[in-house]
């Protein structure tokens, strides 16, 4: 078969919804446009791993403590099926670690703020896994197998960890002053940060033309956005707390609230690194990377001489 | 001491052990020498976290005065902690923290598997569940300390180092008290003494294959079981409490 035809078997199977497997052939443009964005997906699993990991050994209670380990891992769980994922596509593993430790790789720009107080926890949970779904709830019907797949597992378990912080910022909203206050702070913080996690209004936004035939997306920023404050203010309200924004306001005609746009500005300064995290987040990374570096060689080393003790 | 007193010790000490284990296995969570490895770990720390809060809640509830298991964990200082000593012990370097694991691993499956016989059906029924976590934990940080006694140069003498620093701590975990002695006669806890020669048996065969030599005589510290500890102890409560301390009144 020439390339047109494989073209047209790639179209057609598009077109029947069908999942295009690893061993599938598909376009030059498509196998890139989805390594860049699985191993961004699975960078950003990891790197978030650290605020919220800042918190773990300081947890309020042996509960909160469990839940937010195993929260944690579970991140690293969902950065690792979509390592594998990525793979499939024929890039490794330590190609995607040494771009995301040279810097040269994006991750979710929502890891670079910091977590200050516990409320920031049950926030991040609440309010940052809550637009990952939001966000990656369509990926799950993905064209690319592999991908649909990991999304499917992990969107199951973002879903748990968005009730888990719903809840946990529900006792610190119903409890003591000082609770609500550092609940009402977090949400202060992270309320403009999570609605960037959409990214850039629809008028900046490049065509996406490609990213929507292949179901790698199938709404705009702008339309996932306003979905998201609709849904959440609802909730804010409940826990008797205030969204940071004073031009908030329900339109009856779209039967949606307008709200404030974030600070694009901040927004692209803290992409471009200058987050006050950014530089951490990275070293942080890299240290554990290269404190690894021996205990990675000693297993190598000690696999490589298994096969010849047993020859012996 | 009565025998309820001594049960809720020895609850305690049991718990505060899995207790700060936890705490110091969880400060690698995000930070492991790399992803598979550290999703192994923060497991492990999980499973000992569990045991430590269902053992903690046993303990609120042997006292019968009103305390949670969470202000056992979050309300008591330094000298009311009776955590074994090697587990506050630093993380140090990767082959300090598998070592020390590979330490207790290797206790831990002899007293739980004993334990699980206990008269005590609470005690037992953790135990039993225990087991089934600790045989894999066991065969995890074995592996490793094998692995780094014969990978690299590097990573042999890394674990030797671990050794020299770890091993001191190691014949405490067998040190029995009044506490023992009533439990061991209503044959609600495991006798120590009979534990340690399989578990040395084990270990120096361990340490055998990872070419670590141990010494003839080492002296043997302790302390915990009256409350004594290293100076590690403070600053891992101080990090671990500091928000139930500072709002005595809250629920999280
Ligand atoms: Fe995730
Ligand atoms: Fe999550």
């Amino acid at each position: 078969m020439d390339t047109a035809k494989f073209e047209e078997v790639f179209e057609a199977k598009l077109a029947k919804n069908d999942f295009i497997e690893p061993k599938d052939w598909m376009p030059e443009n498509y196998r890139k446009h989805l390594i860049r964005q699985v191993s961004q997906h699975a960078h950003s699993e990891i790197v978030g791993m650290l605020p919220e990991g800042n918190w773990i050994t300081r947890a309020p209670s042996l509960r909160a403590k469990l839940v937010l380990l195993a929260k944690v891992q579970d991140e690293g769980g969902h950065g690792l099926y979509l390592y594998t994922a990525a793979e499939s596509l024929g890039i490794s593993r330590d190609e995607m670690l040494n771009a995301l430790l040279t810097g040269k790789a994006k991750y979710s720009s929502i890891f670079n703020y910091p977590t200050l107080t516990w409320a920031d926890i049950g926030a991040i949970g609440w309010l940052v896994d809550g637009a990952a779904i939001m966000n990656q709830v369509m990926l799950q019907r993905s064209s690319y197998g592999p991908y649909s797949r990991a999304m499917v597992r992990i969107c199951k378990e973002e879903s748990f960890h968005q009730r888990q912080g719903y809840e946990s910022i529900t006792h610190l909203a119903f409890g003591t002053p000082e609770q609500k206050a550092m609940a009402q702070d977090a949400l202060n913080r992270w309320w403009f940060p999570t609605l960037m996690m959409f990214g850039p209004p629809d008028r900046e936004s490049p065509n996406s033309e490609n990213a929507l035939k292949w179901r790698i997306k199938r709404e705009t920023n702008d339309q996932l956005r306003q979905r998201f404050v609709n849904q959440t203010v609802k909730q804010v309200e409940y826990l008797g707390l205030t969204v940071p924004d004073k031009h908030l306001k329900w339109n009856e005609a779209k039967q949606g609230y307008d709200f404030s746009e974030p600070d694009w500005d901040e927004f692209k300064n803290v992409i471009k690194g200058n987050g006050i995290c950014n530089k951490e987040r990275l070293a942080s990374r890299n240290k554990a990377h290269s404190e690894g570096a021996w205990v990675r060689a000693a297993a190598e080393a000690y696999g490589k001489k298994q096969p010849e003790k047993e020859a012996a | 001491m009565n025998s309820n007193e001594a049960l809720f010790n020895y609850t305690l000490r049991l718990g505060d052990t899995s207790l700060i284990l936890a705490q110091r296995l969880s400060e690698w969570t995000g930070h492991g020498p790399f992803l598979e490895e550290d999703l192994a770990l923060t497991n492990i720390a999980l499973d000992i976290l569990g045991r430590g809060k269902s053992l903690l809640e046993y303990a609120a509830q042997i006292e019968g005065k009103g305390r949670s298991a969470d202000d056992l964990a979050f309300f008591r200082n330094e000298r009311e902690y009776f955590n074994a000593l090697i587990v506050e012990q630093s993380n140090g370097d990767y082959a300090k923290t598998m070592l020390r694991q590979a330490f207790i691993d290797c206790f831990d499956l002899l007293f739980y598997t004993e334990l699980a016989k206990s008269k005590d059906s609470v005690l037992a029924g953790i135990a039993a569940k225990s087991v089934k976590e600790i045989t894999y934990h066991k065969r995890h940080s074995f592996s490793w300390i094998k692995r780094f006694g014969n990978g690299t140069e590097e990573s042999a003498s890394r674990l030797q180092h671990a050794f020299d620093e770890l091993w001191q701590f190691t014949g405490e975990l067998f040190e029995m008290t009044e506490t023992d002695t009533i439990l061991i006669k209503e044959n609600i806890a495991v006798d120590l003494a009979t534990l340690k020669p399989m578990w040395e048996k084990e270990i120096q065969e361990l340490l055998r294959e990872a070419h670590i030599n141990i010494p003839e005589t080492t002296f043997m510290q302790k302390g915990s079981r009256q409350g004594l500890h290293t100076e590690y102890l403070g600053f891992i409560l101080a990090e671990m409490q500091t928000l139930p301390r500072m709002h005595p009144t809250a629920k999280w």
